[in-house]
């Protein structure tokens, strides 16, 4: 499992988020990814191994198992994380857009090459304010963050009937001779890193609930007018305060250099 | 070890994430620690983290397939082996160290909301230049005012995660010595069968040790508390002229 890219990929798009997101994200990394790896892949690599069935008919244990574990709880939330962190990228995605665009104005613009270079420079660097179309991206990020999130946490209960693991199972499958008793190895230690993984699961989803309140708050205290469609690109750059601002310095030197 | 957070996640990324990685995150906080937390978080690294990957991961890698017990029945070995041993030491430790480092990372951010604020101050006054906002960022932050509060608050948590995890582990394993028997009588075992622990008494020598190294760090940390409170005391003192705080605490000391 490449964590390393996924982990490289969202401290880029941390850049963009709220101070919510960069709690959400070092939550996520910190008490989810690295338990898992460090800790709950080595309590469950033997999970089928050690999976005992008190019968010699060959096939029952492999039956069986299959029967109680559909799929494992590590594999579960593996797809969790990724499909949790996969909405940010989309975040990424429309700030690179946007850019891209941004850019795009800058080189139409007739300005001297090392000016363009300049501005080109700051560009990459400027953190976007989370207004307008960034705005209603970020929302839906969040929500389909939550929505993950809650039907991981419900297959995993449906699945598995709760968070508790049983010590023992009675199975009579075929080819079973009848019903055998069959025993799950460390199910305690399972035990106790399901509630630590649902519990920092809940933990992630009221963060991006807090998350969304507080965006939803800051639009609406920053009022309708200055949630501003697109109009055109003279506008759109413009209302991008570190390009108006570097504009102003520029006509200013302008006018004191023709002086 | 000064390096930033950010330059750090990208240069040191190992294609695996794991322990490497959560050093380096925590290690981009030790700039701005006093001495003592340095030396807390090379202890840290040095003789919690690396024997534990290095050393004890191996003691306790056949702690299953080799707890045996004097039985043929199957699933008596699993039953047996989940009723003494609930939580394995090494995830206990793991989770330790994970729970322990977790503080630091609030400092992390109280630093980094504080450098945000410089650095529009800096943009305000015309010092917005890349290298100026450069230097801004190689500079170790000092530690006073909200700083001072949010570094004690982490240090205080540190204390608490480390005595909590050191009472769970006397809950769970009493005594801290590894058995080498333990009898058993869960279902399906026949009777009450013995089950034999694998490499008790290497086990036992490095729960003394990790359990050392824990006091130690406790003690660390400790230290560190009552260093920063006697020099944010001594430094009102020093101005009790222009601080109200540092005349009470004159007026209190000299009054008896």
């Amino acid at each position: 499992m490449n964590w390393g890219t996924l982990y490289t990929q969202l401290t880029g798009v941390n850049r963009h988020s709220t101070s919510l997101g960069k709690i959400w994200l070092s939550v996520l990394f910190i008490f989810r990814v690295s338990v898992l790896v460090v800790a709950a892949e080595t309590v469950w690599s033997d999970e089928q191994a050690d999976f005992v069935c008190n019968t010699l008919q060959p096939g029952c244990e492999n039956v069986c198992y299959d029967h109680f574990f559909p799929i494992s709880h590590v594999r579960l939330w593996c797809l969790q994380l990724i499909f949790a962190s996969t909405p940010p990228l989309l975040v990424a995605m429309y700030v690179a857009h946007r850019r891209h665009e941004d850019k795009r104005g800058i080189l139409c613009a007739s300005r001297s090459r090392a000016k363009q270079e300049e501005d080109l420079e700051s560009l990459r660097k400027r953190r976007l304010p989370i207004t307008g179309a960034l705005w209603w991206v970020y929302a839906a990020s969040l929500l389909f963050r939550l929505l993950f999130e809650a039907v991981f946490m419900y297959a995993l209960y449906a699945i598995y009937d709760g968070v508790w693991l049983p010590r023992l199972v009675r199975c009579e499958e075929v080819p079973c001779p009848n019903e055998v008793d069959c025993f799950v190895s460390r199910p305690t230690e399972k035990t106790v890193f399901t509630v630590f993984m649902a519990a920092a699961s809940g933990a992630c989803m009221v963060l991006n609930v807090a998350e969304l309140a507080y965006l939803v708050a800051k639009a609406a205290t920053r009022g309708p007018a200055r949630r501003g469609v697109r109009k055109g690109q003279a506008d759109y750059a413009a209302k991008d305060k570190g390009l108006l601002q570097m504009m102003r310095n520029e006509t200013l030197m302008a006018s004191s250099s023709s002086v | 070890m000064p390096i930033t957070t950010v330059h750090v996640n990208r240069y040191y990324l190992e294609p695996r994430m794991n322990w490497a990685s959560f050093y380096a995150v925590i290690s981009g906080v030790n700039r701005h620690s006093t001495g003592i937390g340095r030396v807390w978080l090379s202890v840290l690294f040095i003789f919690r983290l690396l024997v534990l990957v290095v050393a004890a991961e191996s003691v306790w890698g056949d702690e299953k397939a080799h707890f045996t017990c004097n039985t043929q029945q199957p699933g008596c070995n699993s039953v047996c082996y989940d009723h003494f041993f609930p939580i394995s030491h090494i995830r206990l430790w793991a989770l330790q160290l994970i729970m322990v480092s977790s503080p630091a990372l609030l400092v992390a951010m109280h630093v980094a909301h504080r450098r945000h604020l410089d650095k529009k101050l800096y943009r305000r006054t015309g010092r917005g230049s890349p290298k100026e906002l450069e230097q801004l960022k190689l500079q170790k932050m000092k530690i006073t005012g909200a700083l001072w509060w949010t570094y004690i608050i982490s240090l205080l948590f540190r204390v608490l995660f480390e005595s909590a995890f050191m009472y769970l582990f006397y809950r769970i394993y009493p005594g801290y010595k590894m058995f080498r028997l333990v009898k058993c009588d869960s279902y399906p075992c026949p009777n009450t069968v013995d089950c034999f622990v694998s490499r008790p008494t290497e086990k036992t020598v490095f729960t003394v040790f990790m359990l050392a190294v824990s006091g130690v760090c406790i003690l660390l940390n400790i230290t560190e508390v009552v260093f920063l409170v006697a020099r944010a005391t001594s430094q009102h003192l020093n101005n009790s002229k222009d601080s109200p705080l540092g005349a009470w605490i004159t007026q209190k000391l000299f009054s008896y």
